[in-house]
């Protein structure tokens, strides 16, 4: 097969290799012979293990992608950025409220935002990742919590911030903050949980545990669906 | 980006479509489906499986995969390894980082007891991460638990243990309860309703999800919890091995730091297994939507210690994977796509099944309609799939739904540009989810004293196949049953000498059939020199 393919240059942490086109960076790793422990994860753009960064011959631009979700180019330089030191405030959330005075209590830096977009530039998931920490310098929670939403923490963001920030740190303290204290709680969620609790389906609920296969394959095809 | 091939393929699914919009293919019969699954399943393929020839499970068939690790031999010595020095002395071991393990490091830690987790990757790296459509619960008022143990039963062939079923069903609610009280931002109406819609299988609109990063979203505040209380966890470190004490009970667990090479001894008084599922072994030769550390670590190790396996003969294939790009193949499109409306459409434009019957007969149909049929579409490298109409979802929900609803899947795309929005998708079944595993009660306990087992490890509770959205709520389910019940059992558990003689006798019994050549767990695939 590979001898069959057209083949590329890369260069990973500047050792050259030969690797069939077409590849996702990850791949081709493993192709060149690399057996990740660090720097792979689900494989599948979700877990923001395998941020990597690459510059291309004559190109003074440093690009950024996802190892299993970005195709190996001729001539790229790369490196993988597994792990980056990042400040992880610890807290109740039970006993927070959803100010913008929490926000800057556990993450004060997030005021020495120099406004120079590189978060945003880096992020793989393109995110507008200063806008979301504009919006929580604000006090704009749900906006921080949706604009941050589709973050992996894969750290990029924090590895090229000139103030220092841990932007998804600050990102899924807005989004808890959000979803526990701003969301309106779903109220037939609370009915139903009561209900349970009170027994009301533990008849129901035995009486099946005690059908036969026969008995219940005959409620399961009568069964209304709903539209 | 398609070939132009593909996209002449593509003209004929967009002449279809306005006329399909307004058909609804028939639901199979229920004869129908079993004469389905038995011709097209890969379950049911001659020579995919062979009889384990020892352990519990003896004379038992599973796939090759599953046997070649329980017919394998430990890496440890027994006869040398030396249990003297404890690294860790803990109440409760968690083996595996991902939902399951989270929430049992949680709930034990509420009970009182001193937790440690151990994994094998990062904290997080798991399937939950990756679970795209969503968690079911019966929390509506046109639907019950008594409705939702149906559809689980009968998702599963009546073949689930109605225990774990009735605790699946009736914890459901508590379950997403606890989520939306520890933040987990579901989609949801302004005045707090909780947006649900259908998966396959389901007679309800039962589905709970977050976009589709649903098992994104519940991993990562579970995770950013986990670190607010301090838990104790130690990555890159999987367990390679149970301990056992000289009374037969569990009684921890050796890790293997993957970077320095040490092992660890981990004294524990109860043991609770997590580590999902098994994709990484590509059962049959798929490939898979499973991450990178899915190589069946706890059967193993609970099968040495002589837990009975079940229903590891069922393996569940996800309808849609993707079959193009050549980059991604394999990985998910979540059933959330059919569940907003895409039908599945063969070379010829029409549809060939309902696009929500189970994940079994889904993936059998597409099967029959690619290998016996020859309507499936071919890719450059030679593979065939069908067309996943997405474009019909912005006809029926309006302009900007897939972008606004299915995030990731979007994205997925348009990294090879491909616009799902605009274009349909190519799919064929992927391997997606061990249906069965290390037996457990509804407490979550295995036959082995103090050992538990929560989530993709465990089996029983899916019966033979697995419904969307009950894979997310099994995580949560059993994991908090299992983490307050080993943190309990915990406060009266006496320790005696401990050893790794089930391992020794593991070995003689090997020895006896002339197997153990090869070294299992396994940790991690080997891609090295091959394209994955």
């Amino acid at each position: 097969m590979a001898e069959e393919k057209e083949m590329v240059n890369i260069y990973i942490m500047g050792k050259h290799y030969k690797v069939p086109y077409g590849l996702t960076i990850m791949k081709a790793m493993e192709y060149a012979g690399y057996r990740f422990i660090r720097g792979c994860g689900c494989r599948g753009g979700f877990c923001g293990a395998c941020g990597t960064v690459y510059r291309k011959p004559g190109d003074f631009r440093l690009k950024v992608g996802l190892a299993c979700q970005t195709v190996v180019e001729d001539g790229m330089y790369l490196t993988q950025i597994p792990f980056y030191p990042a400040n992880k405030a610890t807290y109740n959330l039970e006993e927070l409220t959803p100010t913008l005075g929490t926000l800057l209590q556990y993450y004060p830096e997030m005021t020495r935002c120099l406004g120079c977009n590189s978060c945003t530039r880096i992020c793989p998931q393109e995110l507008s990742v200063m806008d979301y920490i504009a919006a929580a310098q604000r006090g704009d929670i749900e906006k921080a919590a949706n604009m941050s939403f589709d973050c992996i923490m894969c750290g990029l963001c924090a590895s090229r911030c000139p103030a220092e920030i841990v932007q998804y740190n600050v990102a899924i303290l807005a989004r808890r903050l959000y979803g526990r204290h701003i969301a309106p709680r779903a109220q037939h969620l609370a009915k139903r949980v009561e209900e349970i609790k009170a027994g009301k389906f533990d008849e129901e609920i035995s009486r099946l545990m005690k059908m036969d296969r026969a008995e219940l394959q005959k409620l399961y095809d009568a069964r209304d669906i709903e539209p | 980006m398609y070939t132009q091939e593909m996209l002449e393929a593509i003209k004929i699914v967009e002449k279809t479509r306005e006329r399909r919009l307004k058909e609804t293919f028939p639901r199979l019969k229920p004869e129908e489906k079993e004469q389905l699954l038995r011709s097209f399943h890969p379950d049911y393929m001659p020579d995919a499986m062979r009889p384990v020839k020892v352990g519990p499970n003896k004379g038992e068939k599973m796939p090759h995969e599953h046997v070649d690790l329980l017919e394998s031999r430990s890496m440890l010595d027994p006869d040398h390894f030396s249990l003297e020095k404890i690294d860790y002395d803990v109440d409760v071991l968690v083996i595996g980082g991902g939902g399951a393990g989270t929430s049992a490091a949680l709930l034990a830690q509420e009970e009182g007891a001193d937790v440690l987790l151990v994994t094998k990757l990062r904290h997080g790296d798991a399937n939950t991460m990756m679970a795209e459509g969503g968690i079911q619960a019966a929390d509506k008022e046109n639907d019950s638990p008594a409705i939702h143990y149906l559809d689980v039963m009968g998702g599963g062939g009546f073949h689930n243990i109605p225990e774990l079923v009735a605790a699946l069903v009736m914890d459901a609610p508590l379950c997403i309860q606890w989520l939306e009280s520890l933040g987990c931002m579901f989609s949801k109406f302004p005045d707090g309703t909780m947006n649900t819609i259908h998966g396959g299988g389901t007679s309800r609109k039962r589905m709970h999800f977050a976009h589709d990063y649903s098992g994104a979203e519940i991993m990562r505040t579970l995770r950013d919890e986990a670190r607010n209380r301090g838990i104790k966890v130690i990555e890159f470190s999987p367990a390679v091995e149970l301990i056992m004490d000289e009374h037969g009970q569990c009684a921890g667990a050796v890790l293997y730091n993957l970077e320095t090479e040490q092992y660890l001894v981990v004294r524990s008084k109860t043991v609770i297994i997590a580590t999902g599922g098994s994709g990484r072994l590509h059962i049959a030769g798929s490939p898979t939507t499973n991450h990178y550390g899915a190589t069946a670590d706890g059967l193993v190790m609970a099968y040495r210690a002589g837990a009975k396996l079940i229903f590891l003969d069922a393996t569940q294939f996800h309808p849609t994977g993707v079959a193009f790009p050549e980059q991604i193949v394999g990985q998910l499109v979540t059933e959330k796509v059919r569940g907003l409306g895409a039908q599945l459409v063969n070379a010829d434009g029409e549809q060939f099944i309902y696009p929500l019957e189970t994940r079994d007969a889904v993936s059998s149909a597409i099967i029959r309609e690619c290998k016996e049929r020859k309507k499936g579409i071919a890719t450059p490298s030679g593979m065939y799939g069908v067309w996943l109409d997405s474009p019909m979802i912005e006809i029926l929900h309006g302009k900007g739904t897939i972008e606004k609803e299915l995030p990731a899947m979007f994205r997925q795309y348009k990294r090879f540009n491909i616009n799902m929005a605009e274009q349909p998708i190519l799919i064929y079944p992927t391997l997606h989810y061990q249906n069965g595993g290390i037996l457990i009660n509804d407490r979550a306990e295995t036959s082995i004293p103090n050992l538990y087992v929560a989530g993709e490890a465990s089996g029983g509770v899916h019966g033979r196949n697995r419904l969307m959205g009950n894979s997310l709520l099994d995580i949560i389910v059993f994991g908090r049953r299992a983490g307050k019940n080993a943190a309990q059992r915990a406060k009266s558990v006496q320790l005696g000498r401990l050893t790794l003689d089930h391992v020794k006798r593991f070995h003689e019994e090997l020895q006896k059939e002339g197997l153990g050549q090869k070294v299992a767990p396994i940790l991690l695939p080997d891609y090295r020199g091959k394209i994955s």
